[in-house]
């Protein structure tokens, strides 16, 4: 199987976006480097705007990713609920 | 063959011949011996005698390696275009065929650069 | 009486479908052929535009809001990274030679990207692409505008970086970076849209982005860490559109994968060539290094760039050709391209060293199989010959490839220790090549690479002369006056970083900064 990963700043926003995506994939590893942390994940990964929005406590877009996102692979599939990251084999 | 294009395309070298003043381009490299990072251009006059560029020009290029003082000029193994050749030092470019942007490496058995490792 | 209504908000997917549809028209005054002049030449066959869909479906509204935001985050870091002297607590002043490059070779592509998605998205007919090509186009000259502001700080302290705009179309090096841009830009959009949205962004971008910022964000340069970091952001969702393109390609028309194919062996080779200065960037120039080239290329290219490739197999795509080459070489671009530098320091706008021996030590680590066989004696042998005041600056011209028109410094696969020589006769003249890449690239399209501007053969015509300089004079000094073209300093922007102006000024100013004398 093909991995996807996405990668984050590191700061005080993604702190919680982080913790909710290692929440909801719990095959993804989180892997940190000098200001980013990278996540890898084998097959696909998904972000929940739900799991974010309980951890910071106010609504979230998850448009607001493109902020602090510094990469990604995979297939992007996003609706108002989540992103999706995968590929096809 | 040629390019995808909306007409016509055409244009002529930017390294012809005439271009460069009576020179030719001539491309010279000396194998296992990569501390010159990569092989030399050099203009020289189509009548200038293929002597006098291993006595005058070389130094200048090449000196600077150890092992160039030990080179013995009569061993030394030519190529053409990655074929063998044979170099007539009395010849000028011009009579020895050497064509403008003509590529000539030189391998110097013994010689293998700084400790062996085709410095 | 006070109802309150709550409005309903369109979801994403509807949102996107109202503000990327129906905003073209078929025209009537002229043809569409003649209005969208560049949309068939390629050959690329496209049915129904209206099958292209953004994936993160992000409309302009929404750009302008989260791009503003960027940038308020961006400029605040500038500022206060300027402010305190951000530039005295980088690691090691060597490093700031690093930024130089990014500069001179990197900063002008980004706004030549600006251009080319400019013009691409113009003469596509489908409104999709159009709105997704407008965006990239934004960003990218957004990229160029916050590097250079980024920078500006370092140009008020430091060497080499007052003249980056005209170097680009001067210096020898510059020109790869350049040719490449040009190459791309030259092409038709859908070329375009492969070579730089698919094959650089996808495929090559992380290689540059992540983890060279992350390593300068190690290095203590916030604000280099913060452009790139802030480019990268946006190109996570130019990577989404790369893919995007060469899916919506292969999808209308099984003619365009044969096209589609030839234009990502080249435009992967291409690119790869180019990303040979990164790769000396991150194993010679971060002080602090966070990872080699090799391993950044095993993570980004082989293990992404394989998931991706085998992803598209099911188009009938396959992995771009050279790849056994590629795997090779990362045990020797790195160092081949160091050593190019530091050859031709004299002639360069950053300086150039010899590693130190605990550097020395992390490459023989990171390449067991190549740096103490074949790099090191190198290295050690011109650090000895420095030493006893013979420091080796090679003073003729060097042979280039048409067309990546890097030196051919690249070496055989198979043999490290043989420089690869490939060539061509097209129409009466030779080409020569650093590789089968180079080479095939060449003869699929002659025409366009016999025109190549060669900084090597341009100085030897005579055009890399300023005006009035009279070559045939006595005492006539070429280096120096192909300096003055470049508009180069010498004994300040160039040689040895050891002894150089930028040397002693960051040494002086940190003790200023570190204590009260």
């Amino acid at each position: 199987m093909s991995k996807v990963f996405i990668a984050l700043q590191t700061n005080d926003d993604t702190r919680s976006i982080i913790q909710a995506i290692l929440a909801d994939n719990p095959h993804a590893i989180a892997n940190e480097q000098p200001a980013m942390v990278k996540i890898d994940a084998e097959g696909s990964l998904v972000v929940r705007r739900s799991t974010i929005e309980e951890l910071i406590g106010r609504d979230f877009d998850l448009q607001e990713l493109h902020i602090n996102l510094i990469s990604l692979t995979g297939h992007v599939d996003e609706t108002d609920d989540e992103l999706t990251l995968s590929w096809n084999t | 063959m040629g390019v995808a294009a909306i007409k016509e395309y055409a244009f002529e070298p930017a390294d012809r011949l005439e271009n460069f003043h009576g020179n030719q381009l001539l491309y010279i490299g000396w194998d296992q011996h990569l501390l010159f990072c990569a092989p030399f251009c050099l203009p020289l006059p189509p009548a200038m005698r293929f002597g006098d560029i291993i006595d005058k020009v070389l130094p200048g290029v090449f000196g600077y390696h150890p092992d160039f003082a030990k080179i013995d000029w009569s061993k030394v193994v030519w190529l053409k275009s990655g074929q063998p050749w044979q170099a007539d030092f009395n010849k000028s470019l011009a009579e020895l065929g050497l064509k403008h942007k003509d590529v000539l490496r030189f391998r110097t058995p013994g010689l293998d650069g700084i400790k062996g490792s085709a410095s | 009486m006070d109802m309150k209504v709550s409005k309903k908000k369109l979801g994403l997917k509807e949102k996107y479908q109202h503000m990327t549809r129906g905003l073209g028209w078929e025209t009537t005054y002229q043809s569409m052929d003649e209005v969208f002049p560049y949309a068939k030449y390629e050959g690329i066959k496209i049915h129904d535009w209206e099958k292209w869909e953004d994936p993160f479906r992000l409309t302009m509204d929404a750009y302008w809001k989260y791009q503003a935001e960027k940038e308020r985050k961006l400029y605040a870091i500038i500022d206060a990274y300027a402010q305190n002297n951000g530039h005295l607590s980088v690691t090691d002043a060597r490093y700031i030679n690093a930024v130089k490059l990014f500069l001179n070779g990197i900063s002008p592509l980004e706004y030549m990207a600006h251009r080319g998605f400019a013009h691409a998205g113009r003469q596509f007919p489908g409104v999709g692409p159009r709105v997704a090509c407008l965006m990239q186009s934004l960003d990218e000259i957004r990229h160029a505008q916050t590097q250079i502001h980024s920078l500006s700080n370092y140009n008020k302290y430091y060497n080499g970086f007052h003249e980056y705009r005209h170097m680009l179309e001067r210096v020898w090096y510059l020109s790869v970076p350049r040719s490449f841009f040009d190459d791309a830009y030259t092409a038709g959009p859908f070329e375009f849209m492969v070579a730089i949205g698919f094959s650089f962004e996808y495929v090559l971008t992380n290689l540059l982005f992540v983890p060279f910022v992350s390593g300068a964000a190690y290095n203590g340069d916030m604000g280099t860490m913060t452009f790139g970091f802030s480019a990268q952001s946006d190109e996570a969702r130019h990577m989404t559109l790369g893919l995007e393109v060469i899916k919506f390609i292969l999808e209308q028309d099984p003619d365009n994968l044969p096209i589609v194919q030839q234009w990502i062996d080249k435009w992967t080779w291409r690119g790869y060539r180019v990303l040979t200065l990164v790769g000396m960037m991150m194993d010679y120039m971060l002080p602090k290094r966070i990872m080699s080239w090799k391993e950044a290329w095993e993570v980004y290219f082989e293990e992404n760039g394989g998931a991706l490739f085998k992803d598209l197999a099911r188009y009938g795509i396959r992995p771009p050709k050279w790849l056994d080459q590629i795997e090779q070489d990362k045990d020797h671009i790195s160092h081949q391209a160091w050593g190019t530098f530091y050859n031709y320091a004299a002639a360069c706008n950053f300086h150039t060293w010899i590693p130190t021996d605990d550097e020395l030590d992390w490459l023989s680590q990171k390449y067991p199989n190549s740096f103490d066989k074949y790099y090191r004696p190198r290295l050690e042998f011109w650090r000895e010959e420095a030493k006893k005041g013979n420091r080796f600056y090679n003073k003729t011209l060097p042979m280039l490839c048409q067309t990546c028109q890097i030196p051919m410094i690249f070496t055989e696969p198979g043999d490290p220790t043989q420089i690869c020589y490939r060539e061509v006769d097209y129409k009466d003249n030779k080409y020569h090549f650093c590789s089968d890449g180079c080479k095939e690239i060449f003869e699929h399209e002659p025409e366009k690479y016999i025109q190549a501007w060669l900084p090597v053969h341009q100085i030897y015509q005579g055009n890399c002369f300023n005006e009035g300089v009279d070559p045939t004079a006595e005492g006539f000094d070429p280096l120096a006056a192909v300096l003055d073209y470049y508009h180069l300093n010498f004994g300040r922007d160039n040689l040895d970083f050891e002894g150089s102006e930028d040397q002693r000024n960051f040494e002086a100013w940190r003790g200023m900064a570190t204590k009260n004398t």
